[in-house]
């Protein structure tokens, strides 16, 4: 507990989730930009769907870690390939998501937006995106739960800082209370991040469709 | 005339591989202002029909013009109300209404003051901030036809816009379109597998014959000068209509339930006003 505190105010932890934080939040932004570009590619094009669709199915299978040692000879040792796995961590979710979420999309509301002359980007912003929002949004909370898990095993072992990096370094000098203070740390954020973050947001979400009632 | 359908072909390929024709040199012309509807059994293709006028859908053959352009796609000048609402849930009440003249690029002040302007036509008023769930089937299918008012449309294609309503909703709803209807001067395009409804609201009623889906006969509705039209007429046009629809019944019926089925004649249900021809 002291250690906890103490690599608190001392900044060694909080240096560490910063950097941590700074890399899940790039990574996963690229990821679900990625993904939803994918994802809206697989729904619109039927040819895209018979060749990218399967691949992602198959990639998805794959855990981010395994790409770590190809990112490593790719990028090198550093931390562009931690980056790299936490992105590819969370994309496959995404593009699983995002186009299972375009697909199911009512008819109706389609039918409804070409009668008003919508099309195009339009079609795509005001209809086929908000319609597919829980979805995505269940997506999203997958999608951060592989990314937060790759983003610790990319850190273990390539090192460059982060939580991750500060386990390795507590396992060597033999500090077990580090190594528990910093699983601790983990284990609080990945809870903060899921229960604040993404459950409310799909709680609002389902308030305001009307799916869920207001406690 | 104003529409002008001519000489439509559709066809469909269904799950066994069949080629099914849902349409079949279908005529029809609309005056501009009326009221039409168009009664038939399920699966008669009346549905389909209205989906090519709106431009939803292409025709095999055959040519749709309003006021003597083709129809090839959708345009705000033939708006749809649907059988269910369809509103959009994460827009409130009012964004649905704007939602199709923000596409017009209305500035945002005007469409906003249009947009209450047709909710109090249909008695929405306090429901402007609401979002869709917050408000009952009647009040959510008044939005949608606020929705379609507010593009001004020349013609308003109806699909069976009151069957998913209870009883007493449906009536003030009809009393509601057809005041909607005098004050607007809107060409109505209406789809229904009721008859009654059929009968009250329109000037002209389009009975279809199915499979593949055809005209089989047009009745105008007699209506008084003061637009009170005596029960026993529309008594008289209902059971008109009902006994043409007769023989297209029995067929539909025969073909889901064997040959040996036959619908009683000279029995006429009144027993449930709103019910006439749902069972179809």
């Amino acid at each position: 507990m002291e250690t906890l505190f103490n690599g608190l105010m001392s900044g060694q932890i909080t240096l560490a989730i910063g950097k941590s934080m700074g890399r899940i939040l790039l990574g996963f932004t690229i990821a679900i930009v990625v993904g939803l570009i994918l994802g809206y590619f697989i729904w619109r094009y039927k040819l895209v769907e018979d060749t990218l669709g399967f691949v992602v199915t198959a990639l998805q299978s794959i855990p981010s870690i395994v790409w770590f040692p190809l990112a490593i000879i790719w990028f090198g040792l550093n931390d562009f390939s931690i980056l790299f796995i936490v992105t590819i961590g969370a994309t496959w979710t995404m593009t699983v998501n995002a186009t299972s979420g375009f697909k199911n999309v009512p008819q109706l509301y389609q039918r409804v937006a070409k009668v008003y002359g919508s099309s195009g980007f339009h079609f795509l912003r005001t209809v086929i995106l908000p319609a597919s929002v829980p979805q995505i949004i269940s997506g999203l909370r997958i999608a951060w739960a592989f990314s937060w898990r790759a983003l610790m095993a990319g850190e273990l072992l390539g090192g460059g800082g982060g939580l991750g990096q500060l386990l390795e370094m507590g396992r060597s000098l033999g500090q077990m209370d580090l190594v528990i203070s910093v699983m601790i740390i983990i284990a609080i954020i990945g809870t903060i991040v899921d229960n604040v973050v993404f459950s409310r947001l799909e709680r609002n979400v389902e308030i305001k469709w009307g799916i869920r009632k207001r406690v | 005339m104003y529409l002008t359908i001519e000489k439509i072909q559709k066809s469909f390929v269904n799950d066994r591989k069949e080629n099914v024709k849902v349409l079949d040199g279908i005529n029809l012309n609309v005056k501009k202002g009326s009221f039409v509807s168009i009664v038939g059994p399920s699966g008669c293709g009346k549905s389909t029909l209205l989906y090519l006028v709106a431009g939803l859908d292409k025709a095999d053959s055959g040519e749709i013009r309003v006021n003597g352009d083709l129809v090839t796609k959708p345009g705000r000048e033939r708006v749809v109300v649907f059988q269910e609402a369809g509103l959009f849930p994460w827009l409130t009440v009012l964004e649905n209404v704007t939602y199709g003249l923000n596409l017009k690029k209305m500035p945002k002040e005007e469409a906003k003051a249009k947009a209450l302007d047709v909710l109090k036509m249909v008695h929405l008023s306090k429901y402007v901030n609401s979002y869709p769930h917050e408000l009952s089937g009647g009040m959510k299918q008044r939005v949608s036809i606020a929705r379609a008012l507010v593009m001004e449309p020349d013609i308003l294609l109806m699909d069976e816009p009151f069957s998913a309503l209870d009883e007493q909703t449906r009536m003030v709803l009809h009393k509601e379109l057809l005041d909607i209807w005098r004050k607007t001067k809107v060409t109505i395009f209406f789809i229904t597998h009721n008859i009654r409804e059929a009968v009250l609201l329109s000037e002209e009623v389009v009975v279809f014959a199915t499979r593949p889906g055809r005209i089989k006969e047009i009745i105008p509705v007699p209506t008084m000068k003061d637009g009170v039209t005596p029960d026993s007429v529309t008594l008289n046009t209902e059971q008109r209509i009902l006994s043409i629809l007769q023989e297209e019944i029995e067929k539909v019926l025969k073909e889901e339930i064997g040959d040996d089925y036959s619908f009683k004649t000279d029995h006429l249900h009144r027993g449930d006003s709103g019910d006439m021809g749902s069972h179809i």
